[in-house]
């Protein structure tokens, strides 16, 4: 173990660059985030993330933003456990009709001011699922949504090119 | 291809599945072959349903190594395997919320996948419009006085999928839980019926993100069987290339997850580097992180570059390089394997009981790997040594996972080496003459994952039917946690790491 630590503390950072933030979420986001509610929450942000469907692809590149390259906290961005810690609903997935219920409970269980912001194609008008006798659709007929962020799956560059836009505008 | 040779043979009158026949059974030979089930004699490897049929796939102690049957139930209703054998149960469960079909004698009569949400009952044969309300579900009872119980899910704490798991416990101790699943079911049954091969493809390659190459390969496999395309040599190569670094990316990614919810981030964070360094290769080989939709019935949709050859063996030698120093971070760390040692044991009956694949499976003795026992190409002309333990504990199944990553490894390492040169895809089409079956045994990272279709004369698919290997590992995480502290139950869940979306279909 003392090797890693050594080596973790020898070597430079693995950590990249941030991305610049994408310009089409600029543009959707220009009109959904208070000045008020931005004074008040600065750049922390507490995210809680929720699978109302997906095939476990996004979850996967989600995942991977915690990982030593793209290190998400370093935006101030983190994930908690609970709903109620959180300021911004990660949604994936084509909203099953079996997670219809628990995603508007999950949403009523988030302190306001909050955010939604739906990932993936599926989350975005149902993806290859929608159509389904079992699927809603979109992450927008269930929750409001302030931001998409498109791919199947969304890469983590993707991801985090969303998120930071999403950060920014509220500053 | 020889479809020339096809056209020229008498017309099947019955369609007739390829690579394995399917054979019409009578109610006398279906018990027959349940009470064989049950007895151990041959193993359950999936039943699915139709809207007047049922049809049962089994694992055979002998060449050929798989057997389909089908039992006609016009009546609607068809003698319960899961009565006499208890695997059967979720499927048949299954099968009547989704095509309405009676399984009499079942032990278990709840719906499983029909939360009643939908607006319909049997929603992929004659259904009926109901008002969409939310079934109640009777758990089973734990009785005693100090018992008390703990709902958890369908949304979790971590980024993880959704159900729903209801543990009795006795102070810490847990003394049963119950799953609750079908909360990402997305009707895939129904969305694949009347599907273009391509759409289908597309659709099939989403059932689980995680195992989408995988995926996409069995529902290839099948389609080729059905077709009788020969696939290119190249493309069969790196169909296995994709499959590997597909394995090689989840077992790093699960070891170290089972590490952190051991309090060991430590782990984590070095198995992530492992697997970052895994998908961010594949995507400059192949496109796609994930090598989603890379895999087409008939070869691959891209080549393998010289280049990105190279830089794959590079990344080959770097792991090679990092694997024994996360072994020996794993071993040697004993407050890590006093979590992993002796926690969520599941015996080797249990195992062979359920059939069950992969790691889990592998854990806990039963040593079934579809690349040996199928042997589909070009894994019989590659040397490699699956994974086995006995311990059947979740150090066991870290292990088994250990000795997975190494297995892969020197499987790519001979992929790189010999695949030959040459097209990647065979120009074929549906040519139009007659409905045809075909079924595929691929194996994913998690274990066997089975496809059996039917496509129509025009190309459209009639019926996909596609069971995930999390079928038979989830019932077997219930008797994993069984006595364990609830405190270890993120341990348990990691170690066997199902799929929730490959499950709720």
């Amino acid at each position: 173990m003392q090797k890693f630590l050594l080596q973790g503390l020898l070597r430079s950072a693995l950590t990249e660059r941030a991305p610049t933030p994408d310009t089409a979420s600029m543009a959707e986001l220009g009109y959904t985030l208070g000045r008020t509610a931005r004074q008040k929450l600065g750049r922390s942000l507490s995210i809680r993330e929720v699978d109302a469907g997906s095939c476990n692809g996004c979850e996967l590149e989600i995942h991977a933003l915690n990982n030593a390259y793209y290190d998400l906290e370093r935006f101030g961005l983190r994930f908690v456990a609970s709903p109620r810690h959180a300021d911004v609903l990660l949604v994936t997935g084509p909203v099953t009709k079996n997670m219809r219920e628990a995603l508007e409970r999950t949403y009523a269980a988030t302190p306001d001011p909050k955010w939604v912001i739906a990932v993936g194609d599926c989350a975005f008008d149902g993806g290859v699922f929608c159509n389904s006798y079992a699927c809603v659709g979109a992450v927008a007929k269930v929750v409001p949504v302030d931001l998409h962020i498109r791919g199947c799956p969304p890469d983590p560059t993707t991801l985090l090119k969303g998120l930071i836009a999403f950060v920014e505008n509220m500053e | 291809m020889n479809f020339a040779s096809k056209q020229t043979a008498a017309r099947p009158s019955q369609p007739t599945c390829l690579p394995w026949p399917r054979e019409l059974v009578d109610e006398g030979g279906w018990l027959a072959l349940a009470a064989s089930l049950a007895k151990g004699e041959r193993e359950l490897l999936s039943l699915w349903g139709e809207s007047s049929s049922v049809h049962m796939a089994m694992l055979e102690p002998r060449e050929p190594r798989l057997r389909i049957v089908t039992l006609e139930c016009p009546e609607g209703a068809f003698p319960s395997v899961g009565g006499v054998h208890p695997p059967a149960s979720r499927l048949e469960r299954a099968i009547h919320d989704l095509y309405g079909l009676r399984p009499e004698g079942a032990s278990d009569a709840r719906r499983w996948l029909d939360h009643g949400r939908w607006g319909l009952r049997h929603p992929c044969s004659a259904p009926e419009k109901i008002e969409s309300t939310c079934d109640p579900y009777a758990f089973l009872p734990t009785e005693g006085e100090p018992l008390h119980q703990i709902p958890v899910g369908p949304v979790h704490a971590g980024i993880i999928e959704p159900g729903h798991f209801r543990f009795s416990a006795n102070g810490e101790t847990v003394v049963r839980l119950e799953e609750r699943l079908g909360f990402v079911h997305k009707g895939i049954d129904q969305l694949m019926c009347g599907a273009s091969i391509e759409r289908a493809a597309r659709i099939a390659a989403r059932v689980s993100g995680d195992s989408t190459v995988a995926y996409s390969l069995a529902f290839a496999q099948a389609v080729e069987a059905a077709f009788d395309v020969d696939v290119p040599p190249r493309a069969i190569y790196l169909r296995a290339l994709m499959a590997e670094l597909e394995r090689l990316a989840n077992h790093f990614g699960d070891i170290g997850a089972i590490c952190n919810d051991a309090a060991f981030a430590l782990m984590q964070a070095q198995c992530n580097l492992v697997r970052e360094r895994i998908l961010r290769e594949a995507a400059s080989a192949f496109g796609h992180r994930l090598m989603m939709d890379r895999i087409t019935p008939g070869g691959t949709t891209v080549d393998l570059k010289q280049e990105n050859a190279a830089a794959l063996l590079a990344m080959v030698e770097w792991i090679e390089l990092m694997t024994p120093r996360l072994i020996a971070l794993f071993g040697d760390t004993t407050s890590l394997q006093d979590r992993t040692v002796g926690t969520g044991f599941v015996s080797e009956a249990l195992a062979r009981q359920y059939a069950c694949g992969g790691y889990v499976g592998r854990a806990s003795g039963r040593t079934f790997d579809a690349r040996k026992a199928i042997g589909y190409a070009p894994y019989p002309r590659l040397t490699f040594e699956v994974g086995a333990s006995k311990e059947g504990d979740v150090d066991a199944r870290v292990w088994v996972r250990f000795d997975e990553v190494k297995a892969s490894l020197q499987i790519v390492r001979q992929i790189l080496d010999d695949a030959p040169e040459g097209p990647i895809i065979a120009a074929w089409a549906p040519p139009d003459d007659w409905t045809r079956e075909g079924a595929a045994l691929v194996e994913g990272f998690r274990g066997d994952i089975f496809v059996w279709l039917r496509i129509r004369a025009d190309g459209v698919v009639q019926r996909c039917h596609l069971r995930d290997p999390s079928w038979f590992q989830w019932p077997l995480l219930e008797a994993a946690i069984k006595d364990n502290i609830v405190a270890d139950f993120p341990l348990c869940n990691k170690s066997f790491n199902c799929s929730y979306s490959g499950h709720d279909l």
